[in-house]
């Protein structure tokens, strides 16, 4: 018996949120800065706990919600409502958003506390927590299109917040536009659904998702719902910034740390995922559209692992993490592996969310600084952020028992029992994957934590630092509680949730409505399923498979290079410097999109002010029929001689015309006969 | 009359009409001489009514010529006083010197 | 060819000549003049054509009045014709030509839709009451309201014709009492500043000359 959940509950959690952020928007100048965290932080604990509660009702009770709680407009048999859909699914992504959410809040406490725009931040954050809960809880494509531009708001708004520095805003333009790209294929695929299936609500389609399946797209023979997914998942792509629209990501860095960390590792960009997971009814019909979402979620698994092992900015290095992680969701998706990426989402989002945060803590320890070449040796001046950078590094890398090895690991296993074409690279690239990940994520860390202190006299200081020798001591301090909290509170599941929650996510009956897979065509969960005997089992497992080896090889690799013999990487750097040039440049793909397209979009639109608004409106129909009036006027007044025996003369031609006219059959009748 | 038909005496008018359209033209300067232009028209007009009322036997025509010459003397007493107030103002009958109201 | 036909003939070509004289004339004189000939051969013309009273009506109203007004009138204005006469005979080719299509179509409409060759049976009554009585006939009985209609056209032609040539008489001392009703105190007084004028011995009334002689007092109303 299927316990019940109120719609008040459910209105609550996502309007809790939205009201701190409405305090702390336009009242803050009155609450001051610590009403505005106060009213935040109680906003999103308030939601946090009404989410804990519903995800207990929903994984333990059994409960389920799906209704309309507003319908607010009916255009021609279309009903656009708001509503709630409250499954597996949903409740984890619920607390999942409000857990990482008020771990963020709380950071932010310490680590803006200098910041002129304190009360508006605390709101930004609050209003993503609102419109990513408005998006999670959806029932049918509008409101779900309404939380994915919501949130893409909130970036770009969050990721300007400095709006004054000219990078800020570069980017965040940046993420908005590309977003914007995606959008355009995501709403697109929305039409195509609603136009042949003629319902926004999300089980009406999806009970019509065979009949869709026998249609076409017109004028070509192929499946319509292959045109569709693969129009959504271009969403997908811009949102949860796969190749190629992924350069808004790194670039997203110019925002504070506490945004990197919500909205740019654990919340937003894993709304693509999200979406094409609670689209699966409709993915499973289309293969070719799950090829796609396989080979591109491989490029970018592994394509930006090689980035993220160049990059010298720390936060950096942890973004095009994420843009590799997301390549592994995205993976296991096209996999028809749905609960395995949502899985991986959920212990990516807590180890990211965490690593993004302490590179916060050891940027605020290094008064700023982020080049990572200027630090070194942190471990014994910031313990508690040392530990738990740690410990999300193992969980990173799979190591096993940690979260990340039993989410990492499965959609290893899923894409190898995937029969999809694209499977032999997705393959590789995810395992090669696995050594990269291990190199860069501990470069990283002994770069930063272990090695000699390079903060006394910073190497590579940047514009805005001060001269290193100038007697002022660099020495870090660890962060204040509000900052090293949250760290803890977050190492805990990376550590924990992944041997907890694999079994009942990914073959009990937590998800079971939630996703459909047709075992008959992608055998992938059926086969992890049949080779599941337990978490303790699996680790032991997993110690004596491939991933695990290169893991170790790649932290072994990366010990070797830079602790031991740091001269080694500056050579191989010299012997591939090709190589090393085309890493630096991302591949030459932000070039291109400045040089192509936004210099061609300019030139398009220069091109069309000039020719078509200037000269063809303006000039020639504007312009021109003023001066076409005019003319033939100038001409017309040319009969206005003002001479009276010129109007006499005129007359008299008038009356020689008009006599001339009606006697004309008179006349020609004459000259006949 | 017997051989004079109604042709002929319509010839005659459309000829002195035709004399009288030559006069516009040619005289399109001297105000006055186009206002006896004008009269010679309206004789025309006069005779070939005359002809009509004649030989179809009706005396309409005849009417019709009474009241032609009532308008036709009106009409040349204000076309005069015209005339006199306009050379009064501008010592002049050219009318190639009214052009004030030209576009 | 009878007589009456060979009068009409001499009739027509006086008439014509006169026309053309009329329009060619040096002289506005002697194109007035010449109008006065054509008044006159159109009305024996008419005389043939059985209208007495409008070929008498002609001479008297036509020649007696409207010749004589045209007369006066070219003789009272000093007019200079020389200036007229500039460039005349370049306009003729056009001017011929029109004219003649014109005559030409009048006539073929006319030769070859009315063929009537006999006068109409003479109206008996024209021989027991005259042209003249069987005229006012006409116009009394069935024309009565048009009559009345030209002679309001007649007062109104007399009316205008004396208002546009009307002058004022410069001496005459009558007010025009609309014009003093819409007067207005701008019209009539303006204030000015001025210094005041001090008398150097006796100072004892100070001169308060702050408004200036020019304040004259208001109008008569």
């Amino acid at each position: 018996m299927a316990a019940e959940l109120s719609s008040s509950t459910l209105l609550a959690v996502p309007l809790a949120p939205l009201a701190g952020a409405i305090i702390a928007g336009f009242f803050g100048r009155y609450v001051g800065r610590r009403g505005s965290h106060a009213f935040t932080i109680l906003g999103v604990l308030i939601s946090f706990i009404l989410s804990a509660l519903v995800l207990k009702s929903v994984a333990l009770d059994g409960a389920r919600f799906n209704q309309t709680i507003y319908e607010w407009m009916v255009i021609g048999g279309l009903k656009m409502e708001i509503g709630f859909m409250v499954d597996g699914l949903t409740a984890m992504m619920m607390c999942v958003v409000t857990f990482v959410s008020l771990m963020v809040h709380l950071y932010t406490i310490g680590y803006m506390e200098d910041d002129p725009g304190y009360q508006r931040f605390f709101s930004y954050i609050s209003l993503f927590t609102f419109s990513m809960l408005m998006l999670v809880m959806s029932n049918n494509f509008l409101q779900l299109f309404f939380g994915w531009e919501a949130v893409g708001l909130v970036s770009y708004l969050l990721i300007g917040f400095w709006f004054k520095k000219p990078s800020a805003i570069f980017a965040n333009m940046k993420a908005f536009l590309v977003n914007r790209v995606g959008d355009f294929g995501f709403i697109l695929g929305i039409g195509l659904v609603v136009a042949y299936g003629g319902t926004l609500n999300y089980t009406e389609a999806f009970a019509k998702a065979d009949e869709l399946s026998k249609l076409t797209l017109p004028g070509t023979d192929w499946m319509l719902l292959t045109a569709a997914c693969i129009c959504l998942f271009i969403g997908a792509m811009g949102k949860s910034a796969q190749f190629p629209l992924h350069v808004w990501l790194p670039d997203s860095m110019e925002g504070p740390t506490p945004i990197s960390a919500l909205i740019h590792a654990a919340t937003m960009v894993t709304a693509g995922i999200f979406m094409v997971a609670r689209m699966s009814p409709l993915f499973e019909l289309s293969d070719t559209a799950l090829n796609f979402v396989m080979v591109i979620g491989a490029i970018t698994a592994l394509f930006m692992g090689f980035l993220g092992i160049i990059q010298n900015d720390i936060k950096r290095v942890v973004a095009y993490s994420t843009l590799s992680q997301l390549g592994y969701m995205t993976v296991a998706l096209g996999a028809s592996a749905y609960s395995v990426a949502v899985f991986h989402l959920m212990t990516h989002a807590f180890f990211k969310a965490l690593l993004f945060l302490a590179a916060g803590s050891v940027i605020m320890g290094m008064h700023h600084d982020q080049d990572i070449r200027n630090m070194g040796g942190l471990r014994k001046h910031m313990p508690i952020t040392w530990i738990t950078a740690l410990l999300g590094s193992l969980a990173l890398i799979g190591t096993p028992l940690f979260a990340g090895f039993y989410s990492k690991d499965s959609i290893i296993m899923a894409v190898e029992a995937s029969n999809l074409p694209g499977t032999p690279f997705a393959i590789f690239a995810v395992v090669a994957g696995v050594f990269v990940t291990a190199f860069y994520s501990f470069r990283m860390y002994f770069l930063v934590f272990h090695g000699k202190e390079r903060f006394h006299h910073k190497p590579y200081p940047g514009e805005h630092e001060h001269h290193p020798d100038d007697g002022e001591d660099h020495t870090p301090h660890e962060s204040p509680w509000v900052v090293t909290a949250p760290l803890v509170l977050l190492a805990i599941p990376s550590v924990l949730i992944g041997y907890m929650t694999i079994q009942p996510m990914l073959f009990g009956e937590f998800l079971k409505d939630a996703i459909v897979v047709d075992a008959a065509r992608h055998p992938a969960m059926a086969h992890l399923a049949g080779e599941f005997h337990g978490a303790v089992a699996m680790a032991l497992h997993g110690l004596q498979t491939l991933p695990f080896w290169l893991a170790l090889a790649g932290v072994v690799v990366a010990w070797w290079f830079y602790l031991q013999q740091p001269s080694i990487p500056a050579a191989i750097g010299r012997a591939l410097a090709p190589l090393v040039k085309v890493l630096e440049n991302k591949y030459y793909m932000d070039a291109f999109n400045e040089k192509v397209l936004a210099a061609g979009s300019r030139a398009l639109g220069t091109g069309l002010w000039k020719g078509g608004d200037a000269t063809l409106i303006d000039g020639m129909i504007v312009n021109g029929s003023a001066r076409a009036v005019g003319t033939l006027a100038g001409l017309t007044r040319l009969v206005q001689t003002g001479h009276l025996y010129w109007y006499a003369l005129v007359m008299l031609l008038g009356v020689f015309g008009f006599m001339t006219w009606r006697l004309w059959p008179h006349l020609t009748g004459l000259f006949g006969q | 009359m017997g051989s004079i038909t109604l042709g002929h005496v319509l010839s005659l008018g459309a000829i002195l009409f035709a004399l009288s359209v030559i006069g516009i033209f040619l005289n399109r300067r001297n105000l006055i001489v186009l206002l006896m232009a004008i009269e010679l028209m309206l004789l025309a007009v006069n005779l070939n009514f005359v002809a009509f009322s004649h030989y179809l036997g009706d005396m309409t025509g005849q009417v019709f010529v009474f009241f032609i010459l009532t308008v036709a003397a009106a009409e040349s007493a204000i076309g005069l006083a015209i005339l006199v107030v306009l050379f009064r103002n501008r010592a002049s009958i050219n009318v190639e010197e009214l052009d004030t109201l030209k576009g | 060819m009878d007589n009456q036909a060979a009068l009409f003939y001499v009739f027509s070509a006086v008439l014509l000549i006169a026309a053309f004289r009329v329009i060619t004339a040096r002289s506005t004189v002697h194109a007035a003049l010449f109008l006065v000939l054509a008044f006159f051969s159109a009305s024996c013309i008419w005389m043939l054509l059985q209208a007495e009273f409008l070929a008498i009506t002609l001479v008297l109203v036509y020649v007696g009045a409207v010749m004589v007004l045209f007369l006066f009138v070219v003789m009272m204005l000093d007019i200079n014709t020389d200036q007229f006469r500039q460039n005349f005979w370049q306009h003729l080719p056009l001017a011929g030509l029109i004219g003649a299509i014109i005559a030409v179509e009048m006539a073929l409409v006319l030769m070859s839709g009315f063929r009537v060759s006999q006068a109409a049976p003479v109206d008996p009554r024209l021989a027991e009451y005259g042209n003249t009585r069987l005229l006012g006939i006409e116009i009394y009985t069935h024309y009565l309201y048009p009559l009345q209609l030209a002679a309001v056209l007649l007062f109104v032609a007399m009316v205008a014709a004396l208002a546009l040539t009307l002058r004022k008489r410069k001496d005459v001392r009558a007010m025009d009492p609309g014009l003093q009703v819409r007067v207005k105190r701008s019209d009539r007084v303006r204030i000015v500043q001025m210094a005041p004028e001090v008398e150097d011995a006796a100072a004892p009334e100070a001169p308060a000359a702050e408004s200036s002689p020019g304040q004259s007092p208001k109008g008569a109303a």
